[in-house]
Parts: C-alpha cells; sequence; structure tokens
C-alpha cells in the first residue's frame, strides 16, 4: 500500500468537529491531561457537543480525572465505535476500556499503528470542540498528527512557569513552527500570568493561566467536585478565549 | 462488531484517492488478529463502491494468520484468536495493541514482542484496473 488508508478515514473523521485541539508540551507533568479534561467539562456544561479523547497510551489518565472504572466504558458500534456518553454533551475515548488499565509498551510503530487505528474507526460526529490529550514531550504520536493533520488540529501549548521550562519550550514551538503551525495557541498552568510577556514575545496565543491549586487533589475522580472547584473559573476564561481566537 | 464499516471506509477511501475507479477484482488482505467479520465487511464494502460510483467487480478478502515475534530472545509464535476470552479478542478486535496488555512472550515471558504479520489490513489491491 502506497500510504496508510486509515490515514484519510481519520481525516474523515477528524474533520467533523469545528475544532480539535491537540494538548502538548514538552515537558512531563505541566497539567496537560487535567487541563484537557477540565476544558472538555466546561466545553459540554456550556451546552456544545464536546469530545475528550486520550492519546496517551502508555499513561493513560483522564479516567482518573474523570472517576471512571475502565469496566464501565464501554462504546456503542455504528459504522465505526461511537464514543462513550460521559455527561449529556460529553463523549469520551480511551484505551483503558481494551487494556483494562493494564500496563502496555508501545514501541514506535506500534504506537503510530493504535493512533491510526483509533483515529479511523472512532467517529467523532455531532461534535463540536475536540480536545485530544498526549503524552509529554514529542514522540511519533505528536509528529504523525501534526504532520498529517496539519489542516485541521490546533495545538495547545501547555506549559508551567520556570526558567528551565522556557528552553524547553522554545524548542517545542520551533518544531510547531516548522511544520508549518502559524498559530499556536498557549495555556500557562501553576502561575499567575508570569509567562504572558514570553508567550507575546514568542507570537504564541495566550489564552489565560491556572493557579496553583492545592485542593486540586481532592477534586480529582470526581466531575461533581471538579465542576464547583476554584479551577473552573480560570478554566472557563480560557475556554472562551480558545474559541475567540479560533473562531470561523 | 461492526467496526468493520469504519474499516472498509477507509479501503474504499484509499481506492478512490488512488485514481482507481473500475477494476475486475479488489483483494484486500487481513489480519486474523482482528477477527473480521468478512461477511459484514464485504457487505460495508458493496455498499460503500456503490456509493463512491466505483466498480470493482468480485471482492476477495484474504485473513492472514498472526506471527508474533520476542524482541528478547527472538521467538515466534503464532495466536489463534478464537481460542482467546471474548473481552480479550473483543479488545484485539478493535485495537490489535490491546494484544500487549495480554500477552507475553511464552518462551522467555518478555513483554518486548512484536506483531511480525497478522494485525489489520495490509494490502489492498485492485485487479485489471483502468
Ligand atoms: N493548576 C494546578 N494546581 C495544582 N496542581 C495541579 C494543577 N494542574 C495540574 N496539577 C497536578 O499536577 C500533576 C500533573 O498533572 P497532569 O497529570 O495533568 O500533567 P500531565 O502534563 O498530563 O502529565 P504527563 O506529562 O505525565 O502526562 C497532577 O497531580 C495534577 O493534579
Ligand atoms: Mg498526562
Ligand atoms: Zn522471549
Amino acid at each position: 500500500m502506497i500510504e496508510d488508508p486509515r490515514t484519510l478515514k481519520a481525516i474523515k473523521n477528524l474533520e467533523s468537529p469545528r475544532s480539535v485541539y491537540l494538548v502538548v508540551s514538552s515537558k512531563g507533568g505541566v497539567g496537560k491531561t487535567t487541563v484537557s479534561t477540565l476544558l472538555a467539562l466546561v466545553s459540554s456544561i456550556e451546552g456544545h457537543s464536546t469530545g475528550l479523547l486520550d492519546l496517551d497510551f502508555v499513561n493513560p489518565s483522564t479516567h482518573i480525572i474523570l472517576g471512571l472504572d475502565p469496566r464501565v466504558i464501554k462504546y456503542e458500534e455504528e459504522k465505526g465505535v461511537k464514543p462513550y456518553m460521559v455527561l449529556d454533551n460529553l463523549y469520551y475515548f480511551t484505551i483503558v476500556s481494551y487494556t483494562m488499565d493494564n500496563p502496555i509498551a508501545l514501541r514506535g510503530g506500534d504506537a503510530s499503528n493504535a493512533l491510526w487505528e483509533i483515529l479511523a474507526i472512532v467517529r467523532w460526529n455531532n461534535v463540536e470542540n475536540l480536545y485530544i490529550d498526549t503524552p509529554p514531550g514529542i514522540g511519533d504520536e505528536h509528529l504523525d498528527i501534526l504532520y498529517r493533520l496539519r489542516r485541521i488540529v490546533k495545538p495547545i501549548v501547555v506549559a508551567t512557569p520556570s526558567r528551565l521550562a522556557l528552553r524547553s519550550i522554545d524548542r517545542l514551538v520551533d518544531i510547531l513552527r516548522e511544520m508549518g503551525y502559524g498559530e499556536i495557541l498557549f495555556i500557562e498552568n501553576m502561575g499567575n500570568g508570569l509567562l504572558r510577556s514570553y508567550a507575546i514575545e514568542k507570537k504564541l496565543i495566550y489564552t489565560g493561566f491556572i493557579p496553583y491549586i492545592s485542593e486540586i487533589e481532592e477534586s480529582i475522580g470526581s466531575i461533581e467536585k471538579l465542576l464547583k472547584s476554584d479551577l473552573l473559573s480560570y478554566v472557563k476564561t480560557i475556554y472562551k478565549n480558545l474559541r475567540g481566537f479560533t473562531r470561523g | 462488531m461492526v467496526h468493520e464499516w469504519a474499516l472498509a471506509e477507509a479501503i474504499v477511501l484509499y481506492i478512490e484517492n488512488q485514481g482507481v475507479k473500475r477494476g475486475r477484482r479488489l483483494v484486500v488482505k487481513t489480519g486474523a488478529l482482528q477477527s473480521i467479520d468478512r461477511e459484514v465487511l464485504e457487505f460495508a464494502l458493496r455498499m460503500l463502491i456503490k456509493e463512491h460510483g466505483l466498480e470493482l467487480g468480485e471482492i476477495e478478502i484474504v485473513e492472514e494468520e498472526p506471527l508474533l515475534k520476542c524482541r528478547n530472545c527472538g521467538y515466534e509464535w503464532r495466536l489463534d484468536p478464537s481460542s482467546m476470552s471474548q473481552d480479550v479478542r473483543e479488545s484485539i478486535h478493535f485495537l490489535p495493541e490491546s494484544i500487549y496488555a495480554y500477552y507475553r512472550c511464552p518462551r522467555c515471558g518478555s513483554i518486548d514482542f512484536e506483531i511480525v504479520k497478522g494485525r489489520g489490513i495490509s494490502e489492498i489491491r485492485v485487479e485489471d484496473h483502468d
């Protein structure tokens, strides 16, 4: 085969949402999973049909934040796989329902295979905003998506304010620019606005910050608590800015 | 198990993208690991071929037996999906890489093995096309 037939179907599946956000970071543990899950929650309670896709195969953890047991996450089939409905407006796909949360170590080729299989079979029609959580750094999965789905995905870089982090964000941004991404969205996590000037200087679209909130640990695993937590107003602001910047 | 529709659509999009419109026979090689329901796949292919305005004559679906190989000790083995428990088989049906969550090298116990063949769709060929 000259090309992977699944990429064509993947493109078709991902062309239906109005916005497909790919949440990335240069470093681990900066809050990608937390931010993508919260953005999806906010988007859905704001009344928009929303998708959340966990592409961190080695360390999937969105289900932990949502408090979902892998055994309850089941997909219906209808000309493909329909994501699991978490809330009225929130559709979700993670591999843990297949792996039962057993660890899997995927080499590059396997990770790409798993990625294209999922993107080809999971259907996101009727979803307006799709948020994709990814593993830290730029691995094969990121490169596959960023290259092949350039017209479709909008990268969101999540970073924490630390001098050490800035150098590695620079590198990540350089890679995205080289791939042809002009619009790069930016979220500062566990900070209080310090990175705004950095983002502006780098011509990134600064969409807001989320402060360090130590009580977050108590809300993990409960959608109800997350929706009531102090974090939410910050995430709402970011959500609105993301929509504002990517309208049309 | 009808996610065969999604695979059928990928196949048809692929053929269309190659610029092929007519042919005498379509040959698709699938991997047995995915336990694809041939009847469903063939039915979906026929519907989609028509929908996309293609004429491809006969459809032949060839299933390739899975072959696994340990990266640690080099041992090669086969795996019969019909011997798997229903849940595991279904997970692997959707996502063949789920195999890494349930299997190890039967000789040395390593989790570092590879699917040499029989994973998924490995060939799409239209014979005598114009
Ligand atoms: N704004 C915040 N305030 C306090 N703690 C936070 C905040 N954001 C994230 N955390 C905590 O930081 C830790 C890492 O968060 P998270 O798992 O979302 O990061 P990640 O970037 O997805 O990590 P990985 O790179 O491993 O995938 C978690 O324990 C999370 O609860
Ligand atoms: Mg994460
Ligand atoms: Zn071995």
